[in-house]
């Protein structure tokens, strides 16, 4: 009884921009509870790249040549922080499907705050788990010849922030429209592996059959890739052609696009799907 | 029991007189809840079909009638989660069709299907929700302790939501309901699926929360006994209310026993009453039902004059199941079997679910 005398009632809850902020701190909050709380997951999402990198990767560098100093292992990293990215953001966003499916969806939908603030958090928190998933892939960079250079690492981290932020956005879009878990499988058949595997994450996508280099440049993640594997090979040693061959950048015609580029389509997609995901949550019943 | 919804209008007296304009407790300027004709169509199904009636402040105000008589369609629309397709309602004192973000402040929601986070504690749950309804900071510690130790749930309040039992999510969900100290809670079929013992105890938190938060309380149920806490009811069937009075009314209303026979031959049985006793019966969840004044006394007279013979014979005072039985020609159990196949579209499943 104590405590009731002390305890005023809250009677009218909030509003205003620091709800909305709340709200959105809230939501990102969540997720890295959820995250910390759930270390399989941190395991099995880190297994696949390593399984990948290692094994796919030692096994294909046993059949593409290259020269002595110049390991197809290295090729891959950039592609390999990608999709370690990309399975992590995608996962989280696709959390939403489950949230829908055991009512917690609804917890946060009936709440007086805007609808943008707990599309746009998720979207941070996805992108924060993605991020922190992708740095400890970065640290097995020694592994596969690649310096620890910090200005390098840094720019990595930024450029897998952005990655992530996309992705999750990308994958909040999608699942607002997903009503049941089983689609999940579907979507990662239909969307995350051809994203993964044209994105030139684990060959070289420049001799490609025109068909597939087309597919190969309309997915989105090759323009977040493709920095990731610009910015590494700066810091490598290696001679001209062999990085003209493993790094050729994207080339729209004849314009090889410069990173700034690649990073603002990646930001101007990201944008793009964030609003599209919003609106589909916003949309009155 | 029967005493008990009277000491409650004591308590409000609004409570008694039904479909007032206006509220007349102090310092309230309008009931808490005003529903005027609302109605909600999904294609071809009417779900809710015209319902006005007005819930006063502070009043415990239950829903009834069986799964797909529009009860969930109603509350969903009271609660701005789905928008009627005409009429209009007013909750707390803000249109739930203009105003929902107003209206959300100031409501409680407790679903039916539980919508906790199992991965979090109990203490995330409850904070997350304060952060999204933007309880002051410096007051959530204070209520969080507050609401948990309601529902006796202090004690594990670090425990993870998924090693709970079906009841404690249950009471942790109404413990959240009621953090951001609404003045409205709706409670959607708050002790479905509970055992008999959780469903008491919830009801006793409910009755004691109206005392101490002075909220009104607006639930649905489809357990008749559940709705003798309430101060006043309403039965809804088929898309429309039947009744709006307080239980006791109700009953008196009725003011006949109900008589239920076991008989070699019930279709005799029945005709023999219509024409002998003039008493129109019916079979109704395996038994020949009617209703007569007196039914004891009845009793020997049906036995001497009957001419059918009787197995078994059972007297009852009129209970809620008559209410329901004389404004819808059927118990609430009859009306479940044959309702539940005609609507699974509960909107709030649906809340976000397309595709």
């Amino acid at each position: 009884m104590a405590t009731i005398a002390a305890v005023p009632g809250v009677r009218i809850a909030g509003g205003g921009t620091s709800a909305d902020l709340r709200a959105l701190w809230v939501v990102w909050k969540r997720e890295l509870i959820r995250f910390r709380r759930n270390r399989m997951r941190i395991v099995t999402s880190l297994a696949q790249p390593v399984l990948f990198l290692f094994i796919l990767g030692t096994g294909l560098s046993t059949v593409i040549s290259t020269a002595d100093h110049f390991n197809f292992r290295t090729f891959m990293f950039p592609g390999i922080l990608g999709m370690t990215v990309l399975f992590t953001s995608i996962f989280s966003a696709i959390s939403i499907v489950w949230d829908r499916e055991f009512g917690f969806l609804r917890e946060m939908l009936v709440a007086p705050v805007h609808r943008w603030t707990l599309v746009l958090g998720k979207c941070l928190g996805g992108a924060t788990v993605a991020t922190i998933q992708g740095a400890i892939m970065l640290a097995l960079a020694g592994l596969v010849g690649v310096p620890y250079n910090p200005v390098m690492l840094l720019v990595l981290v930024a450029e897998m922030v952005l990655t992530a932020f996309a992705l999750t956005a990308f994958g909040v879009m999608l699942a607002a429209r997903i009503s049941d878990v089983q689609s999940f499988q579907v979507i990662t058949q239909l969307f995350v592996l051809p994203m993964f595997f044209l994105s030139g994450a684990v060959f070289p996508v420049t001799k490609l059959p025109v068909w597939l280099g087309i597919l190969s440049k309309i997915d989105p993640l090759s323009y977040a890739v493709d920095p990731i594997r610009k910015e590494v090979f700066t810091y490598l040693s290696i001679p001209p052609v062999i990085r003209h061959t493993f790094d050729p950048g994207i080339s729209w015609g004849s314009w090889n696009l410069p990173v700034f580029v690649e990073v603002g389509l990646v930001a101007v997609a990201a944008v793009v799907m964030l609003s599209i995901a919003i609106r589909q949550f916003s949309r009155p019943t | 029991m029967a005493r008990r919804p009277r000491l409650l209008w004591q308590a409000c007296p609004v409570a008694q007189t039904e479909l007032r304009s206006t509220g007349a407790l102090a310092g309230t300027a309008e009931p808490a809840i005003v529903a005027k004709d609302l109605k909600k169509s999904y294609k071809e199904i009417e779900a809710v079909r015209g319902v006005s009636f007005e819930v006063a402040n502070g009043e415990i105000f239950g829903f009834l009638g069986p799964n797909g008589a529009g009860k969930s369609t109603t509350i969903s629309m009271l609660c701005t989660l789905v928008n009627p397709t005409a009429g209009s309602a007013r909750v707390a004192g803000y249109d739930a069709v203009v105003d929902q973000a107003k209206v959300r402040q100031r409501i409680g929601l407790v679903f039916q299907d539980t919508t906790l986070d199992d991965y979090l504690t109990a203490t995330e749950n409850l904070r997350f929700h304060a952060e999204l309804y933007g309880v002051p900071r410096e007051l959530v510690a204070g209520r969080l302790q507050q609401v948990l130790e309601m529902v006796d749930l202090w004690d594990r309040r670090d425990g993870l939501v998924q090693t709970y039992s079906g009841g404690m999510k249950r009471r942790l969900e109404i413990a959240r309901g009621l953090l951001h100290a609404p003045s409205v809670l709706f409670l959607d079929e708050p002790t479905v699926g509970l055992d008999p013992q959780t469903r008491s105890n919830i009801w006793k938190y409910i009755t004691e929360l109206r005392r101490r938060e002075q909220i009104t309380i607006f639930l649905t149920t489809h357990y008749m006994d559940e709705a003798e806490y309430c101060d006043r009811i309403a039965i809804m069937d088929n898309g429309v209310l039947v009744a709006i009075d307080t239980p006791e009314a109700l009953k008196g209303s009725i003011g006949e026993d109900r008589v239920e026979l076991h008989t070699d031959n019930d279709q005799q049985a029945i005709e023999r009453l219509m024409e002998h006793f003039q008493i129109k019966a019916q079979v109704s969840e395996g038994a020949v039902t009617f209703h007569v004044p007196g039914g004891e006394q009845f009793v020997p007279r049906l036995f001497a004059e009957l001419g059918v013979a009787i197995l078994s014979v059972r007297v009852a005072r009129p209970t809620l199941d008559d209410v329901f039985m004389t404004y819808t020609g059927r118990t609430i159990r009859d009306a479940e079997a044959s309702g539940s196949e005609r609507m699974r579209s509960n909107p709030w499943m649906r809340a976000r679910g397309r595709r």
